[in-house]
């Protein structure tokens, strides 16, 4: 394959993984480390390097959208992004130390869960009743747009969602990924924020997590310019597509989206696990 | 939702003209700005990279970047050659930096807010950020 026609199939790739990434809040990391690892024969590091890239692309390039909506909290992600950084300091140390392999199937694991749990909720959750006094004490609270106006919402068992961001810190350090799905668990089922904000809120702090392995990723030589670029140009036009979608579309077929896409990745996390791939 | 309403939007006790909303679409300018910016530079980069290189490189197995596309000063030194993949990682660079320009962004933000709580988290997350970039700078 030529230098042109890879580049141009990689960088179509790339706007597919963005569009969905933005859907999601997942962040495109998830969806490009495995096409670019089993379609491309692309080793998993330079797959990592060029994801971890696309990943602040997309969070980035949909956060600028989606702050005219009203839609993130820029206090809950400011506070989350304490945990989601460390634990992607952590996530980079550990990457020289620890195999990857049991980890893998442990998060696809927790993604298959997670998906079967997503899809017996349906529909919007309504704000929290009575607020946790540790979310009021940290501010953790707003209102965001609905069809009924403004509804006010707080964050609930605050410790919880913070130790989970700090695993999905730890994972985007370790693969590359921007952890989105652990994210959006850690908001909307452990904090029991509104989906439509925890998927917002969510892009908007993958890109400080993943700014915080980056350095160490470029540093280590994962990132390689020829491979980075097709990839971080198609994700974040994509990312700039899903993230319209995002604002007209239905919360109940953003859930289904969302549910197909972990489960389907949580399968492949077990299988690449196994296999040794990952 | 009854007895949230009152208190939710307005945070009492805090009148301070910047609000949170302000700081968002402030945040959202600086990231548009930002990503752009990084865009532009990589695009021109690859103009480069795609017109220059001949023979398809291979991904296959891993060899690492070369150690000039690893730090920030050769970098910089490669792209004032205009040598394409320097280029194309100065971009990543600026992409990278867009992150921590928009968490000290919020902690000039809610200095003017004069929410000391916020200032202290969003000035620890900067600083974690700077240090995980120096000692991968290293």
């Amino acid at each position: 394959m030529g230098v042109w026609s890879f580049s141009a199939l990689v960088f179509g790739t790339s706007v597919v993984a963005g569009i969905l990434g933005a859907l999601t809040g997942l962040g495109g990391g998830v969806v490009i480390v495995p096409v670019l690892a089993l379609l491309f024969h692309v080793d998993i590091r330079y797959a990592i390097g060029a994801s971890l890239v696309s990943v602040i692309a997309t969070s980035s390039g949909a956060a600028a959208a989606y702050v005219r909506e009203g839609l993130s909290n820029v206090r809950i992600g400011m506070f989350l992004e304490v945990a989601t950084t460390l634990g992607a300091l952590l996530g980079a140390y550990l990457t020289a130390k620890v195999s990857s392999h049991g980890i893998a199937i442990l998060f696809g694991a927790v993604l298959l869960y997670s998906a079967y749990s997503s899809y017996r909720q349906k529909g919007d959750r309504p704000a929290a009743a009575k607020p946790d006094p540790l979310a009021e004490r940290l501010e953790l609270r707003g209102a965001y747009p609905t069809d009924s106006g403004e509804t006010p919402y707080a964050a609930r068992r605050v410790p919880l969602g913070f130790g989970i961001m700090f695993g999905a810190g730890t994972l985007s350090g370790l693969l590359g990924i921007g952890s989105g799905a652990v994210k959006v668990l850690a908001m909307d089922q452990a904090m029991k924020l509104p989906f439509k904000v925890s998927t917002t809120t969510s892009n908007f702090m993958i890109g400080v997590t993943a700014a915080a392995s980056a350095g160490i990723y470029l540093a280590r030589g994962y990132i390689d310019p020829g491979l980075a670029m097709p990839v971080m140009l198609g994700v974040l036009g994509g990312s700039m597509i899903g993230s319209r979608i995002l604002v007209k579309a239905k919360v109940s077929t953003l859930k289904m989206v969302f549910v197909v896409v972990i489960a389907a990745l949580g399968a492949e996390m077990i299988f690449n696990g196994l296999t040794g791939r990952i | 939702m009854d007895e949230l309403t009152g208190k939710e939007t307005a945070f009492p006790g805090k009148k301070t003209e910047f609000t949170d909303r302000q700081m968002e679409i402030e945040i959202g300018r600086m990231l548009r700005i930002g990503v752009s910016a990084s865009a532009f530079v990589v695009l021109a980069g690859g103009i480069l990279y795609l017109r220059n290189s001949g023979a398809p490189q291979s991904y296959e197995h891993f060899h690492a970047a070369a150690d000039p596309l690893r730090t920030l000063a050769s970098v910089l030194r490669g792209a004032a050659r205009r040598d394409a993949a320097s280029v194309i990682q100065l971009g990543i660079l600026l992409l990278i930096a867009t992150p921590v320009v928009r968490v000290a962004f919020c902690v000039v933000g809610f200095a003017r807010q004069r929410d000391r709580l916020y200032v202290g988290i969003s000035a620890l997350v900067l600083a974690i950020l700077t240090y995980s970039l120096a000692a991968g700078g290293r």
